[in-house]
């Protein structure tokens, strides 16, 4: 019998059990409230970001110098390539700034919301380039100024596309509070790790991950079926 | 009045400069349906966005009632463009907007305040004809639908002139003569100046007064409907308005010997049928092998290629009899043209 298997004999997986009930609780709560809040930040700088991708390309509403599109790129792309796990200890001193400390909950959404801003803001672009080139002709001959063209047109039109691709930021950054919890951070990802890694307790870190998974299809739905009720271009 | 003048437009392409548009010079009066007919790439829609300065010309100067649209400020500009709205052939609805919504867009843009804009929009949803599809989705509706939600969008900052971008080439024919009809009751009713860009002659034909011919560009031809339909000067004209006369015929009879062409030049035949008359007066029974005609304002323009039976007389007597007809030359014909080149 190897380690594996011993880790779930009746008197482990009873223990499994009791870490269930006295720690999931906490950590299922600190996974969400992390996940949310550090896409909500990430959408903050992202979606802006996204916009300006847009509409300051060469070929954009309104064209911005090539140069400083060239380096928002660049810096997009540099923070999009840098492994996670080692993004969360490069902004450590970025996150004592903001945060006080590097360790704990709260903390790990720093290294997050540097993680997944990039990344949304390439999916709020995906999204805008979508649209039909025709719509914003059709805005700027009515007369529209670059700011409501943003406002009345491609953002209210892009809507479903958005929410589609905002629930993909979720499930992504959800993945990642994981990895900030086994370095330094709360959470299921602590939990799985503690028990799962540290003490070959796999009966938890199995729970953990049922746990995990099935939070990934609650955003997931949510956010299907949210994106398939705001898309009015289906005929109902 | 609209006047372009020396309005030139090019384009910087991977493959060097590309000419547009070429030293155009035209005027649109008010009240006028101008059409403004070419080819695919002929430059109609370079044209059209010129008109609303969606395009900067290279070169030249569009005036709105004598002002050069090229010199107005951004602010200016954004009032010219309330006055001088635009249909498109995708309609261009906002599709997560209902048809009040749409219509209401360009008046929020004007910063009309919302009760009299919203009365103003339920007044042009009657007058496209859907007064109950205010809350429907441009999804829900049909082609033709959305271009009417289309149109009362365009009218609904009281325009001077509406410019139509192919607004009728994704219609069906049905749909087509309804979106034209209802361009020109608007047109009767309001006085608004209308710019047709279209490669359909038929649609210059239904609702045009005077048109323009496009071709690489350049204005090849211009003037009134009429003058210009019943005597095209410009080889690319000719095409346009008898497409079969440039394309060859379609139809090869399987027959030698010789034919008749009949060209019909404003010829007043629909009150003497020619063919059936030679048949009564000379006896000939002549068998129209092809034709391609067309009437406008009660008069004939095309052609007709017509066998006569029987021999050399036969022949000589119908050259005779359909020679004596006003505005229609005789052309006799040894070999089916088209069926050399099909061979």
């Amino acid at each position: 019998m190897n380690q594996f298997a011993k880790a779930f004999t009746p008197d482990k997986l009873e223990e499994a059990w009791h870490v269930f009930l006295t720690e999931f609780p906490m950590g299922l709560w600190e996974t969400v409230y992390v996940t949310l809040l550090a896409t909500l930040f990430a959408i903050v700088l992202g979606l802006p970001l996204g916009i300006l991708l847009v509409t300051g390309d060469e070929k954009g509403i309104r064209p911005m110098p090539k140069l400083l599109m060239k380096v928002i790129n660049v810096l997009i792309n540099f923070l999009r390539s840098v492994p996670f796990l080692i993004l969360i200890v490069m902004v450590i001193p970025l996150t004592r700034a903001i945060i006080g400390t590097s360790i704990g909950s709260v903390a790990s959404i720093v290294p997050l919301v540097v993680a997944a801003f990039p990344f949304v803001a390439r999916l709020v672009e995906s999204s805008l380039r979508e649209l039909d080139p025709n719509i914003i002709e059709m805005a700027q001959s009515m007369g529209a100024s670059t700011w409501e063209i943003v406002f009345r047109v491609m953002l209210p039109e892009s809507v479903p596309s958005l929410v589609t691709n905002f629930t993909l930021a979720i499930t992504t950054i959800l993945g990642y509070t994981a990895m900030s919890g086994a370095m330094g951070g709360g959470g299921l990802g602590k939990i799985a790790i503690n028990y799962g890694y540290s003490r070959y307790k796999y009966a938890v870190l199995y729970l953990a991950v049922i746990v995990l998974v099935l939070l990934v299809q609650v955003f997931q739905s949510i956010g299907t079926r949210l994106a398939a009720k705001l898309d009015k271009r289906i005929k109902k | 009045m609209i006047e372009l003048r020396n309005l030139s437009k090019s384009f910087t392409t991977a493959d060097g400069p590309v000419e547009a548009l070429r030293r155009i010079n035209l005027t649109v009066n008010d009240g006028d349906i101008y059409g403004i007919i070419g080819m695919s790439g002929a430059g109609k829609s370079t044209l059209v966005r010129c008109i609303n300065m969606l395009e900067r010309p290279t070169e030249g100067s569009v005036l709105l009632d004598g002002r050069d649209l090229g010199m107005l400020s951004k602010k200016e500009m954004q009032e010219v463009r309330r006055q001088v709205t635009m249909i498109f052939q995708s309609f261009n609805l906002l599709m997560q907007r209902t048809c009040l919504q749409n219509i209401l867009f360009p008046l929020k843009l004007a910063h009309v305040p919302h009760a009299e804009a919203e009365a103003r929009a339920r007044q042009l949803l009657e007058t496209v004809g859907l007064p109950d599809k205010a809350n429907a989705y441009p999804a829900q509706l049909s082609g033709g639908q959305q271009q009417r939600i289309a149109i009362a969008r365009a009218l609904a900052t009281n325009p001077r002139v509406l410019l139509c971008d192919e607004a009728t080439s994704a219609l069906d024919p049905k749909t087509t003569h309804a979106i034209l009809q209802l361009i020109r009751q608007i047109n009767r009713d309001t006085g608004i100046t209308v710019i047709v860009i279209t490669h359909q002659m038929s649609v210059v034909q239904e609702i045009c007064n005077r048109v323009a011919i496009l071709e690489n560009g350049a204005v090849v031809e211009e003037g009134d409907v009429s003058q210009v339909f019943s005597h095209p000067k410009a080889a690319a004209t000719r095409a346009l308005v008898f497409p079969e006369m440039s394309d060859g015929e379609s139809l090869i009879p399987d027959r030698q010997g010789q034919f008749i062409r009949l060209i019909f030049d404003g010829a007043e035949t629909t009150q003497h049928p020619l063919i059936a008359s030679m048949a009564i007066d000379c006896g000939i029974a002549a068998s129209i092998l092809n034709a391609s005609t067309r009437t406008v304002g009660g008069r004939v323009y095309g052609y007709m290629l017509l066998d006569i039976p029987g021999g050399p007389d036969e022949m000589a007597t119908a050259v005779k009899y359909l020679s004596g007809t006003p505005d229609v030359t005789v052309q006799v014909e040894v070999e089916y043209p088209a069926k050399e080149a099909e061979k």
